[in-house]
């Protein structure tokens, strides 16, 4: 009798459009029943060779791209690029800036677990978290739009400081904000911490140990999420975050549960940074007063023929930025958020590569997967929080 | 990285890698540089990751790079880091097009894919690697668009045809002059 052998894997195509697939993410899975053999993610859809734009704009025209990356925490990418370009010309912003530039990096860290936590509801079925997460980024949003006049793409950061400082009755609005805060993420707990389906669906899934997360070169939540608090907040204090004092939640299991506690608890911590710095900023500067490098003052402008020059070279010309090179990385919603930039002196960058860190993290997707059921596939790409801006870049 | 963690590990990467060139970027931007070749590229960086005292248990970043005019035009920018220690290192590995730069992909898992990055954007080979397809750009694709000759609005283009009923490629016809008042920086 000759030997029949029958193939039980078959392949299925998951997206790219796809509502599961947060973005155009294309998932090739062969399966074994309903068990993932091997699954290999296709990435490139939103690829828009930012890097090769930046070589092509001024520094300073870069910073928009920034905010085009990671479209979910747009003001956390351009933190990098001005960081960067602060540290090739040696400056520092002035302390008002950092804070406030460090407020709306933790607003933006909430806007991203808020949409981390809608997003990840809705794939595993929690359909009202949604709605209740998106009440809230709708007021972070008003106060993106009260300071940069765009809701998303805020453009706000710049080398040196800010584009401007906060208008009046923002800071009461914020305070507002952060005082009502802490109560709206109980609302969320209460609807999942211990809800029954949403531990069923995330405990023990995309089981990740530490030696595992290290290797597959985790940042941020996810790493955390597997019990190694390393937070480049506290490693490598950026702008004001060694004036404030905030503590760094570590998952247990490295599991989907853990990680999703863990950015919950990041929003608490978040809060409280944002009260911190509203407590102990003062008026003052939120710009480098080098004309050179930040536009000068309007008023000026009108009268002073050398801030009218200054004016129309830095937004024509942009400003000069002394050769070498740098590595500037800060903790964005996601993880390390890396940008090299190359100078070989001039008003462009020669390179500029970009780490993102959903880069690494969707790759793991791949190892994660292996061994899961195709449902816990869905549940894996809502826990690692992807978002294609900045993977395809 | 503050000024006594880098003169520590300077001392360190010198105490281990006495043969291998080691530049200190000048300030504001310090770092410490590592040079290294494809023949020694493995045992080095295994044993960055391996020694106790140096501990890169992440490879954080690789930047591939283009530089025309030189023998060995290709860069690699290996971004290392230790959450135990809080230290980074950049290794940096020059290469000509036709030479194979071993993998790193057994020694940190997440290499896999900036290595394809690397090989699709500026044509660096890598031997070693098992998967080594493009990844950002399209499946058809031709030309490394981050090397220097590459153009910024790129070769090809596509278009809907309707003498044809179907989307076409074609070479990028431009309409316009490019308007760059001031060159970026290309060599």
């Amino acid at each position: 009798m000759t030997e029949q052998r029958e193939f039980q894997t078959y392949t299925v195509n998951f997206g790219p459009q796809h509502p599961a697939a947060h973005g155009v993410l294309r998932l090739l899975l062969d399966l074994d029943g309903e068990v993932v053999e091997r699954a290999d993610p296709h990435i490139g859809f939103l690829h828009r060779g930012t890097e090769k734009l930046l070589e092509h704009k001024t520094y300073l025209q870069g910073v928009p791209y920034f905010d085009r990356l990671d479209y979910m925490s747009m003001i956390a990418e351009e933190h990098s690029w001005v960081l960067a370009v602060e540290r090739l010309l040696g400056i520092t912003p002035p302390e008002r800036a950092q804070y406030i530039r460090v407020i709306f990096a933790e607003l933006t860290r909430m806007l991203n677990h808020l949409l981390f936590l809608a997003a990840h509801g809705l794939d595993v079925g929690a359909m009202t978290m949604f709605i209740y997460a998106f009440r809230e980024r709708e007021e972070i949003m008003d106060m993106y739009e009260a300071v940069s006049g765009a809701r998303m793409h805020a453009a706000y950061f710049r080398p040196g400081g800010v584009g401007r400082d906060l208008p009046e009755g923002l800071a009461e609005r914020i305070q507002g904000f952060t005082d009502s805060f802490p109560g709206k993420i109980d609302e969320y707990e209460t609807l999942l911490t211990n809800n029954r389906i949403w531990k069923q669906r995330l405990v023990d899934i995309g089981v990740v140990s530490k030696a595992e997360a290290l290797d597959m070169g985790f940042s941020g939540p996810m790493l955390r999420g597997s019990g190694v608090a390393w937070d480049l907040r506290k490693a490598e204090p950026y702008d004001a975050y060694d004036r404030v004092d905030f503590d760094i939640p570590v998952g247990k299991n490295g599991d989907c549960y853990d990680r999703y506690l863990v950015r919950v608890d990041e929003l608490r911590q978040s809060n409280r940074i944002i009260q911190q710095c509203l407590q102990q900023m003062k008026p003052g500067p939120v710009r480098h007063e080098d004309f050179k490098i930040s536009p000068p003052y309007r008023k000026d402008m009108k009268q002073d023929m050398e801030s009218m020059i200054h004016h129309f070279k830095l937004f024509s010309e942009g400003f000069q930025v002394p050769a070498g090179e740098v590595y500037a990385a800060t903790e964005s919603p996601k993880g390390e958020l890396g940008v090299y930039i190359i100078s070989h002196g001039g008003n462009k960058p020669y390179r500029v590569k970009i780490r993102a860190a959903g880069f690494n993290h969707l790759q793991a997707v791949k190892r994660m997967a292996k061994g899961h059921m195709l449902a816990d596939v869905t549940t894996l790409v809502g826990s690692v929080d992807i978002v294609f801006g900045e993977i395809d870049r | 990285m503050t000024k006594e963690k880098l003169n520590t590990l300077e001392q360190l990467v010198a105490d281990r890698f006495p043969a291998l060139p080691r530049q200190r970027l000048p300030e504001p931007a310090e770092a410490l540089v590592l040079r290294v070749t494809p023949d020694n590229l493995l045992a080095t960086m295994g044993r960055l990751r391996d020694d106790p005292e140096l501990n890169f248990t992440q490879m954080i970043d690789l930047a591939g790079v283009h530089y025309p005019g030189r023998a060995q035009p290709l860069e690699l920018v290996y971004q290392l880091l230790s959450v135990h220690k809080n230290h980074r290192l950049r290794v940096k590995l020059a290469v000509d097009e036709e030479t194979p730069v071993p993998s790193i992909s057994g020694l940190w898992w997440c290499a896999d894919w900036y290595e394809r990055e690397a090989y699709e954007m500026i044509g660096v080979l890598f031997s070693g690697h098992t998967d080594l397809r493009r990844l950002l750009t399209e499946y058809d694709f031709e030309g490394y668009p981050l090397r220097k000759d590459f153009p910024l609005e790129g070769l090809t283009e596509v278009r809907y045809d309707e003498g044809e009923q179907r989307v076409v490629r074609q070479r990028v016809q431009r309409l316009h002059a490019h308007r760059e008042p001031y060159q970026a920086n290309l060599s």
